[in-house]
């Protein structure tokens, strides 16, 4: 017969499976609420994607960043990333004159679109990229200018 | 307890598009008060947003973000009626979860 030792030790051996499998829901959870403050710190692009591990990114047709060409201002300028491709796992905004580059990353399922739009601040005129992640490693990119005009009249 | 989030979700097709306006001040940590000291940064981490309990998108953000946070995503096969919710943690580790129901 089975003692109450051996159940919980069996459940524990199970669950350690599961964990190891990613199958879990909790520790699954526990990865993906990590949060990522080095990338967030990065100043440059290319330490955003080192921070994330990822390589050097593409330029791709296939990303389309959309935005305003001139931001009338600049505490409140609405940025969209999307892409057409299959396979997307992270979508990334970036603006690159921030000091802060990465402004925010967003982690897909294919349960959403690849299609993401919010509002960034952009300290000055500065490029703002979309970058998708592919789950076969790819990194992909698309860059837009955006002119700021923080209280001007334009121009 | 933050402001309540306010979340339209509406069907076009076989998708559903939710937008989210949420109530954050979101301080960059880059500014400075009267007295010439920096403000604290104080923006929200993480974000998650679920249809029908199901996590559909997770995202963090860093306090380049907008004040107000505007967020717009399109949810596959969501049908009218499903529940749409999304939560959200601060690096203060407040945080607030609100629902809606796809119209």
């Amino acid at each position: 017969m089975q003692t109450r030792r051996e159940i919980l030790s069996h459940s524990a051996k199970v669950a350690a499976m599961l964990a190891v499998a990613g199958l879990l829901p909790a520790a699954a959870h526990a990865q993906t609420t990590g949060y990522n403050a080095t990338a967030f710190s990065a100043k440059t692009m290319a330490e955003v994607m080192k921070a994330l591990g990822a390589g050097a990114p593409v330029e791709s047709k296939d990303v389309t960043v959309t935005g305003p060409d001139i931001a009338e201002n600049g505490a409140v300028v609405p940025i969209g990333a999307a892409t057409a491709v299959p396979g997307v796992k992270r979508i990334l905004l970036l603006v690159e004159k921030n000091p802060a580059v990465l402004a925010a990353m967003f982690d897909v399922t294919d349960a959403i679109d690849a299609n993401i739009s919010t509002r960034v601040k952009m300290g000055q005129s500065s490029n703002v990229y979309a970058v998708a992640m592919m789950t076969d490693g790819k990194v992909l990119f698309a860059q837009k200018e955006v002119k700021v005009t923080l209280g001007g009249c334009g121009g | 307890m933050a402001d309540p989030m306010r979340i339209r979700a509406q069907v076009a097709g076989d998708k559903a598009t939710v937008r989210v306006l949420m109530a954050h001040e979101m301080e960059t940590g880059q500014r400075k008060d009267a007295a010439g000291k920096t403000i604290p940064a104080w923006h929200i981490q993480d974000v998650t947003a679920q249809h029908n309990g199901k996590t559909v998108m997770t995202a963090q953000w860093g306090p380049a973000v907008s004040k107000n946070p505007f967020l717009q995503f399109n949810v596959k096969g969501a049908k009218a009626g499903d529940k749409i919710t999304v939560s959200w943690v601060d690096n203060r580790g407040d945080k607030r979860s609100d629902e809606a129901t796809v119209s």
